[in-house]
């Protein structure tokens, strides 16, 4: 018997990886400025973005969503309120959604064309391991934490927290029953992805919401 | 979580790589992983058995290189590996370094194949006495 070795170096999300340059391409062309939140299930990403809709909302902007969720369409007809379109995906099981899924619901999402878009916010499955591993295109990737979930979450789950480019705390109005050491999560977010930009919010009091939505409205602007 | 998808992902690949050499059967497969892909090694292992089962690739062995992280650090200009995924700071001189160079692979580096015996190849023509 002989045995050879065959050099393949390929890899093993190539067929993600190339839909999610595919889809990039798309985004950029048709200059709308894409968004991907990834955080655990529960740390209010939906509240957040239901109050970033209804900002951009008011600001005159066009923005819509795309959210992930292994059922139920709850999330959507939740973000639906605030007067922007509005996509579910059920990923039936599945912990995560990868650039076939977005792909496919770009494309019978009859109601939205990109180019008449300003911003789309894709809301990842509440997962904080695997989305981590799939790219979708987007230009930004926003991983979330709350502030009931301790401030070593960053150290826990360094593979998402360094892939992304900005961190959003939120339930910062909780801060004080929860006794949330805030100087150590910005140093645990900064030690797992130095110079990120953090953005410290509350759906409920609105707090931090201009600093993120003018975040936004510079990351929108063509270079 | 999303182990098996990669397992099956791979078994893909090479039975597409493998197929390009009849007759050979792949005896392993060796992947590149970073140690920032967020994958475990030990629930790879099992997904794989699970999903090479039954396929043109079963029973063959996984063999999986963990890379280590490598940062590049601006003030000593130096590409240096981190130990652990706690602190991405330069180990020479204590600098955060958000500059990764290596650590978020996740790769099939190669496969090993055995070649049929070539008496035993399907196929194979077998000897002709000539007779003049």
């Amino acid at each position: 018997m002989t045995t050879r070795i065959v050099e393949l170096r390929r890899g093993i999300l190539k067929k993600n990886d190339e839909l999610a340059a595919g889809l990039r391409q798309r985004f950029t062309s048709a200059g709308v400025l894409v968004l991907n939140l990834v955080s655990s299930p529960g740390t209010g990403k939906t509240a957040f973005l239901e109050l970033t809709l209804r900002a951009l909302r008011a600001r005159g902007a066009h923005a819509a969503a795309l959210v992930g969720d292994l059922e139920t369409d709850n999330d959507a007809r939740r973000l639906a309120a605030s007067g922007a379109p509005v996509r579910q995906i059920n990923t039936h099981g599945i912990c995560h959604l990868d650039a076939e899924m977005v792909t496919k619901h770009l494309d019978d999402w009859e109601e939205v064309s990109l180019a008449d878009l300003n911003y789309l916010f894709i809301e990842n499955v509440g997962n904080l391991v695997c989305p981590s591993s799939y790219d979708l295109g987007e230009r930004i990737r926003v991983a979330l934490l709350s502030v009931t979930e301790g401030e070593d979450k960053p150290l826990k789950y360094p593979g998402l927290f360094n892939s992304s480019d900005a961190a959003v705390i939120t339930k910062i109005d909780l801060s004080v029953p929860c006794g949330f050491d805030r100087e150590l999560a910005l140093k645990n977010i900064n030690e797992i992805r130095p110079g990120i930009r953090i953005f410290e919010t509350s759906a409920k009091t609105s707090a931090g919401m201009d600093e993120w939505l003018a975040y936004l409205a510079e990351q929108a602007r063509p270079s | 979580m999303h182990e098996l998808s990669i397992a099956a992902s791979i078994v893909e690949t090479v039975t597409e790589s493998a197929s390009a050499y009849p007759g050979a059967r792949v005896i392993a497969v060796r992947l590149r992983v970073g140690a920032l892909a967020s994958v475990i090694e030990d629930s790879l292992q099992f997904c794989w058995e699970l999903a090479s089962e039954g396929s043109p690739v079963a029973g063959a062995k996984l063999v999986i290189n963990m890379l280590p992280v490598i940062v590049h650090c601006d003030a000593c200009g130096v590409d240096s590996e981190i130990e652990g995924v706690q602190s991405f700071r330069c180990p020479r001189c204590g600098e955060l370094a958000a500059d990764l160079r290596q650590g978020r692979e996740l790769e099939i580096e190669s496969i090993e194949l055995e070649d049929p015996e070539p008496g035993k190849q399907i196929g194979a023509p077998s000897p002709v006495e000539e007779h003049i």
